[in-house]
């Protein structure tokens, strides 16, 4: 977790053992390290494969026991919205973005000062930014929700953004102090000597540069705080359904007596979508975010 | 071990010419605005840490030395009522008991497969991104998601796995044996199974990472030195990954051992608390005993900090991570 930049600094860079697979001709041992590796894959996907089915699967199939349902019946996934789960999404979207928009507002500014500069305490800071990844919500709910009793109760949705951004800053500040860290402080100088002012050069130099790290700290963020459950779980009780993100929403679907699995497993379905996309949009970056955020 | 990042970062030139005190003006204000510079940059970090992180530990430690009743109300401090009616409970040691087992177990195991599987997904293959892309879906999908898809998977009379193993002839549908959350070992295991499953995306990830900072020429000077495969990969590989396999290992046992939606969705602890590690405990008391319940975080609270330091200590981690 501490580091030195000048590892760091190679972190992004992948070695030639990470290059793509070559066009030539294949091996005996490719082929079997390819069938095993898909084996693998269809393994981790099918758990999801199975959300997908049930929620496909017509209520009175449920208890027909099979593989694949009979018939395919997709209106679980046009009935969830009478439920509202609409207002639960844009809940969601409200917590979730609040959250990565407040960590980009806290976390730049200090990752950045303290890749920089050497000031007293800097130390100290970082030390308090490394200890909060051991803290988590579910250690100190009782305290998190007395805290927030004792506001006199904010809305859940501005309580769940505090909270998101707050558990979710110490590895966007970790993750953005790295990459600035690895921009050498000579571009940002000749930028300032050519006539652009520090924030000229910041605007122009360095964030473009660390532009990488930036968009894979506040993807990680933002899926940590579309995904949360156990907070949102405590602070919503009670909470009318527009102040109820996803998460606990599709609890809810979880009766004391029955359980509505159509409902739960195609809520799932499209609070996952998003996700998914995501991911697919840093993919490439998870390595060497990983790298630069907690490995090195 | 941050003062090394300060000695390797350079700290900027005097930039570009412009003496520090020319926005602050000189003189003694200007010395007090100076040092309050950094404060403008990182305070509002240590602002936020400190209202949503740091202050609720207190409020969690003032309230478990608190009597405060099931509707909320607070009857003041009661010292260690709390504490003493937590310990005096029968289920206690079996709480802690299995989060040590659910702990350790799943951490093992999961760093033992994602050996494996970062090795797997580090050879090159046609596909492989592929492949790695669909090992990502149980980090991008909520684990509290997951949990109910085995939850459903594993009911008694109509789940795909229980489905399965009766095709395959081991399991009859609907029978007791076939109603494996409804016994509190059976639930346990399988319930580990699913931490374990949501734990191998991130840690293979990690390890990966690792893998691919060791560099290719290690790799041919070992060949050249005719080191065969095992060798190379007990007297290279993993002392190289030591740093990776460190933080992968710490960062999951503070994930396990807090780990709430798997239990919660596909046992609540249930039956009684027979499947409550320390963290459902603590969730179960919270509405009727809040003292308690806060008591209980506090315990978990240092055991975290407790174990995470034992760990770091073990594995002489400044000397490994730190440089």
């Amino acid at each position: 977790m501490a580091t030195t930049t000048a590892d760091v600094a190679t972190a992004p860079v992948p070695s030639r053992r990470a290059s793509r697979p070559s066009r030539r001709r294949l091996t005996g041992r490719q082929v079997i390290l390819a069938f095993v590796a898909y084996v693998i894959a269809m393994v981790f996907l099918l758990p999801y494969a199975e959300m997908v089915i049930t929620a496909l699967r017509p209520k009175k199939e449920l208890l027909s026991p099979g593989y694949f349902p009979q018939h395919w019946d997709f209106s679980n996934f046009t009935s969830i919205w009478k439920l509202g789960f609409g207002a639960n999404i844009l809940a969601s979207l409200e917590v979730a973005g609040g959250a990565t928009i407040l960590v980009l507002l806290v976390a730049l500014p200090a990752a950045y000062y303290t890749a920089r500069r050497r000031f007293r305490g800097r130390a100290l800071f970082l030390l308090l930014v490394l200890s909060t990844q051991m803290f988590q919500p579910a250690a100190m709910l009782v305290g998190i929700q007395r805290e927030f009793i004792s506001f006199g109760l904010p809305s859940p949705i501005l309580s769940l953004i505090l909270v998101n951004a707050g558990f979710n800053l110490a590895f966007a500040t970790w993750i953005l102090n790295a990459y600035f860290s690895s921009i050498p402080a000579e571009l940002e100088e000749a930028a300032m000597v050519d006539g652009s002012g520090r924030l000229g050069a910041l605007g122009r130099i360095t964030l473009p540069l660390a532009l990488p790290g930036i968009v894979t700290a506040l993807i990680f963020t933002f899926i940590g705080a579309w995904n949360e459950f156990l907070v949102a779980l405590t602070l919503t009780l009670g909470a009318p359904n527009s102040q109820t993100p996803i998460t606990p929403a599709i609890n809810s679907y979880i009766g004391q007596y029955s359980i509505d699995w159509g409902h739960l497993f195609a809520g799932s379905v499209i609070a996952t979508i998003p996700v998914i996309i995501l991911f697919a949009v840093i993919e490439g970056k998870v390595v060497s975010g990983l790298t630069a955020g907690s490995i090195k | 071990m941050s003062d090394q990042l300060a000695t390797e970062v350079p700290p900027l030139a005097p930039r570009g010419g412009r003496p520090r005190g020319r926005i602050l003006g000189g003189g003694p204000l200007g010395t007090v605005l100076r040092a309050l510079v950094p404060l403008a940059w990182v305070g509002p970090a240590i602002a936020l840490i400190g209202v949503v992180v740091l202050w609720p530990v207190v409020v969690m430690i003032q309230t478990s030395f608190k009597n405060i009743d099931s509707i909320g109300f607070d009857h003041g401090y009661t010292g260690t009522k709390n504490y003493d009616a937590l310990f005096n409970r029968s289920e206690l040691v079996g709480v802690i008991e299995r989060t040590v087992v659910w702990t350790v177990a799943v951490v093992v195991v999961t760093m033992l497969i994602s050996l494996g599987l970062a090795q797997l997904f580090n050879q090159r293959f046609p596909g492989r991104r592929v492949a790695r892309w669909a090992l990502i879906a149980p980090w991008a999908a909520s684990v509290m998601m997951t949990a109910v898809i085995f939850r459903w998977a594993l009911d008694g009379s109509n789940g795909v796995i229980n489905i399965f193993l009766h095709d395959l002839g081991l399991v009859r549908l609907g029978s007791n044996q076939a109603d494996w959350l409804g016994r509190p070992t059976a639930a346990l295991i399988w319930m580990m199974a699913v931490a374990v499953f949501v734990s191998l995306p991130f840690t293979t990830y990690a390890l990966l990472a690792g893998l691919q900072t060791i560099p290719a020429d290690v790799y041919e000077a070992s060949r050249v030195d005719g080191a065969g495969k095992w060798r190379t990969y007990w007297s290279i590989t993993l002392p190289l990954l030591r740093p990776a396999l460190i933080v992968a290992a710490l960062i999951n046992i503070i994930n396990v051992f807090n780990s709430f939606p798997i239990i919660w969705e596909m046992t609540r602890g249930g039956p009684g608390y027979k499947t409550a590690t320390s963290t459902l405990f603590m969730f179960q008391l919270k509405d009727a005993y809040v003292g308690q319940a806060a008591a209980m975080s506090v315990f978990n609270f240092v055991l975290v900090i407790l174990v995470v330091l034992l760990f770091l200590r073990m594995t002489n981690w400044r000397e490994q991570v730190g440089d």
